[in-house]
């Protein structure tokens, strides 16, 4: 049995500071949130080749439940120290770069008419195009992985672009083709 | 062919949202993400359903949401919930996308660290994250259409995709050379005050 108060302090601690330091979004630290996971505070069992695996596979559940993908902190948390522990490692990854965001928008707002607000909103937009184009690319890679996903990535992509037919409709019966086992 | 260009009120309705809207709204965009996608669905529902941003203000704010640390989606619920209702807003829309979410999750990771596999689903999410790609793909084309127009933004459109697409480049680097650039561009010039 580990001490649950130490436990407690330490996901308070390591989703903290992880939150501060995922710049580009979630993703980018969770190769060190499975290095102090795993490795450092076995929170996935003693078992180093079980602990992956675990990771692993609460990574996967992350990223196709509904929400943000972040929220493997949840899992974590939960394998680490039960629903409290879920609680507060999702938590403490939110709160510190949910205050930061909102300074920063507080800034931003009072700008509304500066010329360096205008020129970021105008010239952004390209380059936010080509980031959505980028991850959507990097997306499709991961997640289709044969021809068939590629041609239903395809119509969906025509579908949502050219109709008014709701996405909600669209991932639902891509979701039905998939239970089918067409893709 | 977009008529609304003028976006007459400068961003935003009227009055702004109620509290409980901006919850029931970013869960409602939460919800719909299963398989992924979920800037898209943001989109979808704060600028095309809700009309609570303007296309510009929505990209501009989604960079911004990215370069600032944390979940670039929970950036973007801080974003919309400050800009209506200041702090309250912002608890609201951050507590709307993830209160459930944190739910649903903890139910499937209770069931797989019980049975020790990923519940049911794969394959429904096989076909679900085909389409929320396909999603993202028909994000920007549609945003594409209205802001890539002249040779300067499709070029930074082009260099940002490459560098972070295909090249993988970090997020911050390719901006470090990019925005730079945009920003020269885009600067206002001689206009009257």
């Amino acid at each position: 049995m580990k001490d649950e108060g130490l436990n407690l302090i330490h996901i308070l601690l390591l989703f903290s500071s992880l939150s501060l330091l995922s710049i580009g979004g979630g993703n980018s630290v969770i190769p060190e949130m499975h290095k102090k996971a795993v490795d450092t505070y076995r929170w996935m069992g003693d078992n180093k080749k079980q602990g992956d695996k675990q990771f692993a596979d609460i990574f996967a559940i992350s990223q196709a439940a509904p929400g943000p993908s972040i929220l493997i902190v949840t899992l974590v948390g939960y394998k680490a120290a039960g629903i409290v522990g879920a609680i507060l490692a999702t938590v403490a990854m939110i709160f510190p770069a949910a205050v930061l965001v909102y300074l920063v928008t507080s800034i931003w707002q009072r700008a509304e008419k500066s010329p360096i607000r205008h020129a970021i909103e105008k010239g952004f937009a390209p380059l936010t195009v080509g980031l959505v184009l980028a991850s959507g690319y990097v997306m499709g890679r991961a997640a289709d992985h044969d021809w068939q996903a590629y041609i239903l990535t395809g119509i969906c992509t025509a579908i949502c672009t050219f109709t008014k037919v709701n996405p909600l409709i669209v991932v639902g019966v891509a979701g039905f083709i998939g239970w089918l086992g067409w893709v | 062919m977009t008529p609304t260009s003028s976006t007459s009120e400068s961003g935003g309705p009227a009055s702004p949202p109620s509290l409980l809207a901006l919850a029931l709204t970013f869960n409602h965009i939460a919800l719909a993400s299963f398989g992924g996608g979920l800037s898209a669905w943001s989109r979808e529902v704060v600028v095309v359903e809700k009309k609570w941003m303007s296309d510009e203000e929505f990209l501009s704010a989604l960079t911004m949401c990215r370069i600032l640390p944390g979940a670039n989606q929970i950036n973007m619920a801080v974003f919309v919930g400050t800009k209506f209702r200041g702090i309250p807003g912002a608890v609201a829309a951050v507590f709307g996308m993830t209160f459930v979410p944190v739910l649903i999750i903890l139910a499937m990771g209770i069931a797989y660290f019980k049975y020790h596999h990923i519940p049911a689903l794969q394959s429904i999410l096989k076909g679900a994250a085909a389409a929320a790609v396909a999603l993202t793909f028909s994000m920007s084309i549609k945003t594409g259409q209205k802001c890539l127009r002249g040779p300067v933004p499709v070029i930074l459109f082009a260099a940002t995709f490459v560098m972070n697409g295909i090249l993988r480049w970090p997020l911050l680097g390719v901006l470090a050379i990019l925005a730079p650039m945009a920003l020269l561009w885009a600067w206002p010039r001689e206009k009257k005050p």
